[in-house]
């Protein structure tokens, strides 16, 4: 008889997840932001609906600093594959200029990521965002609800979530309330990458080390990616054979050096490495709760 | 003795078979088995330093996370600037100011046996239903009891709660050993105090460990702290206790979450398998309808199958043109569940507004949500002597 392996149940999990928005949820979206965590969410997601499409549209909150192999992947993927994308950006942010070299991270990502992905759901009026958090990258995470509750203001109330009962989400909400759904809460990073590997997921190139040019900023490897990158006097870009852990606006993620070419290599780096997931953002390390503090305010 | 007591040349031996044979390593992960538990048991029995003492001592902190974790230590720790292990747990920003843990967390580990996800859950009563909510993903509670304290209050209410969500292995841990000198008959004493307690639930396995978590006896080794003690430690009980459910074995049966139907030739029942088997050919009747059919084909995304099992998600179609909504259930012809509009059942009111009789609710029964009334409350159960008191 069939025994469902760990990886088997992880993904009947995820599948029971997104057929409760489906069929409960009047106006559900999927957050898609192009990484490997984005990728295996809508890889599930196209197995939940499987043989027809997915009953709703993805989209994806551009800041307009995402690295540029990022967006070619986005483009052919969703083109390959006939998906409904929105690519919705904060007009505001652009008209007033708004970027990480000139307003330092905290200000480009709340205008251009969190204010930008508030207006985009209040815009199309969205009641379920499915994002690709998962619990073990982050304290904070490691609390949420798989079926997370926001205010119509989009906050989050960490001390005071909803019950969660077996595989029973209460998703009954007021008007211009919402729920966030994680899907992938309980994958930890290894599942990930080892369920990319065997279902052979495609994912942004940039997670496989290549010599790129890069340059050292704060002991962080950051990729000159445009030219829209200032340099200071003396700084010149080096070829170097790097890869990203994460990816999200090129200035702000950190490059590690790698020689992993193929993904058994990636996950034997991670393995044996000691350095936590989103050690190469640069948004979390302004202070140990600020991702729960980003979160109440309504970041994903 | 457990091969996790040298977990020193297991660490060596795991992290030379990733640097020379990747693809076997990941070959082995597929199929090591998986366990779900909880912490639970009254503040301060220790619960979050024993989740942080796994995690430290099959080395799952990263360096950047240990030096975190000794900086907070030292800024908001309870242990006189030495590692404070329930920060690693506490992550919201309240908990850690008011050294409270407020919602259930979840935290992943492996060993060279099993991958672990473990749920730390709040001890005050007020957050009851978070503790709740952490204890219905699991299959074994570890119970946390203060050696010098015994049996509290909220041991017995946890202990009544997880049973009744369907928790059959209990591991009550006897913690903070060290503060009793390690004494046995402290720990005997609990252990038959527990037992006639126990004996009122229904558990289909209760074990007994006696650990401390600050020090690591009995977590991964023993130590030579309690040579008195036989048994396995904490983490090989865990690696080895079997929860397998025989689900496969019950009859089929399948709720509708959601109806498949891309185009007009194609109608199919979304769900995930509640029990049993199913085969292309097998006789199914839909409930509350009644009305039968046969398994035309088992639809997936990477194929069609000749087999489904309890757990799997799938989406079924018929031979023929049946009515069938969300919310129904699709099960075995003839071994098909009773139905009914009125039951008896346990409840745990989790809301601070007090229950009702004859008010209104609404019930949300896995994929359906219907109005229905509670008739009569026929007791409360006391939790600390399950005895059943006028309602
Ligand atoms: N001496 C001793 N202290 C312990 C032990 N386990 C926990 N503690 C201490 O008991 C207090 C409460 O522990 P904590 O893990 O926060 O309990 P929780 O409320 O159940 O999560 C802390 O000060 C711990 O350091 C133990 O085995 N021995």
């Amino acid at each position: 008889m069939t025994k469902l392996t760990h990886l088997q149940r992880l993904e009947a999990e995820s599948i029971h997840i997104m057929r409760e928005v489906a069929a409960t949820c009047d106006n559900p979206v999927m957050l898609y932001s192009i990484g490997k965590d984005s990728s295996v969410m809508l890889h599930l997601a196209m197995k939940a609906f499987h043989p027809s499409k997915l009953p709703f549209p993805l989209m994806h909150v551009d800041t307009t600093w995402k690295f540029r192999e990022m967006i070619e992947f986005r483009e052919k993927f969703i083109a390959e594959n006939n998906l409904d994308l929105i690519v919705h950006i904060n007009q505001d942010g652009v008209d007033q200029g708004i970027g990480p070299f000139s307003h330092g991270s905290a200000t480009h990502t709340d205008v251009m990521k969190t204010q930008g992905l508030k207006q985009a759901l209040d815009k199309y009026g969205f009641d379920a965002a499915f994002g690709g958090a998962r619990r073990d990258e982050e304290k904070s995470r490691a609390k949420e609800r798989i079926f997370s509750f926001r205010s119509a203001q989009h906050r989050w109330d960490p001390k005071n979530q909803r019950p969660e009962l077996w595989n029973i989400y209460n998703n009954r909400i007021q008007k211009g309330e919402s729920m966030r759904v994680f899907p992938l809460s309980n994958w930890t990073e290894l599942d990930i990458w080892q369920y990319i590997h065997l279902e052979n997921i495609p994912i942004v190139p940039l997670y496989l080390a290549k010599k790129r040019p890069v340059v050292e900023r704060d002991g962080m490897l950051v990729m000159v990616d445009d030219d829209r990158m200032p340099l200071n006097p003396g700084e010149e870009p080096e070829m170097k054979m790097v890869r990203f852990r994460t990816l999200g606006c090129y200035p702000l993620t950190g490059a590690v050096e790698s020689t992993a070419t193929t993904l058994p290599e990636i996950i034997q780096e991670m393995l044996l490495t000691k350095t936590s997931e989103r050690q190469g953002r640069a948004i979390d390390k302004d202070s140990n709760a600020s991702m729960e503090q980003k979160k109440q305010e309504g970041y994903f | 003795m457990s091969d996790s007591k040298n977990d020193k040349s297991y660490e060596v031996a795991q992290s030379d078979q990733i640097a020379s044979d990747i693809e076997g390593y990941l070959k082995d992960q597929e199929h090591k088995s998986f366990l779900r538990f909880i912490t639970c048991g009254s503040v301060d029995d220790g619960k979050s330093t024993l989740i942080g003492r796994l995690l430290y001592d099959s080395k799952l902190i990263f360096e950047d996370q240990l030096a975190t974790l000794e900086n907070d230590s030292k800024k908001v720790g309870t242990q006189g600037g030495d590692m404070d292990f329930a920060l690693l747990v506490d992550g919201l920003a309240a908990e850690r100011e008011q050294g409270i843990t407020i919602d259930v967390a979840y935290r992943f580990f492996s060993t060279d046996k099993r991958k672990f996800i473990v749920a730390d859950t709040p001890g005050h009563e007020q957050y009851t239903r978070n503790m709740a909510t952490g204890a219905s993903s699991a299959d074994v509670a570890v119970l946390l009891i203060d050696a010098r304290k015994g049996i509290l209050t909220q041991t017995r209410r946890h202990s009544y709660i997880v049973n009744l969500l369907g928790i059959r292995h209990a591991v009550v841990a006897i913690n903070k050993m060290d503060l009793v000198d390690y004494a046995q008959d402290a720990y005997e004493t609990i252990e038959k105090d527990y037992r006639s307690f126990a004996e009122n639930l229904n558990f289909s396995s209760i074990t007994f460990v006696p650990l401390s978590a600050l020090k690591g006896d009995n977590i991964i080794d023993s130590g030579d702290n309690m040579d008195w003690y036989e048994g396995p430690t904490l983490m090989s009980l865990l690696e080895t206790i079997d929860v397998s459910n025989q689900k496969e074995e019950n009859p089929f049966s399948m709720l509708v979450q959601w109806v498949n139907r891309p185009d007009l030739d194609f109608r199919g029942f979304s769900g995930t398998i509640a029990s049993g088997t199913i085969k292309p050919g097998d006789k199914i009747i839909a409930l509350p309808s009644a009305k039968t059919s046969t398994v035309k084909s088992i639809v997936t995304y990477d194929g069609e199958l000749d087999e489904a099992v309890a757990d799997q998600a799938v989406t079924i179609t018929l031979e023929d043109e049946i009515d069938i909504s969300r919310g129904d259930v699709i099960s075995e012809i003839n071994r098909r569940p009773e139905t009914t509009d009125q039951f008896q059942a346990q409840i745990i009111w989790m809301h601070d507004q007090p229950m009702l009789p004859g008010r209104p609710y609404l019930i949300k029964t896995t994929n359906k949500t219907v109005t229905g009334k509670v008739t009569s409350l026929k007791y409360k159960v006391n939790v600390n002597s399950l005895e059943h008191e006028a309602g």
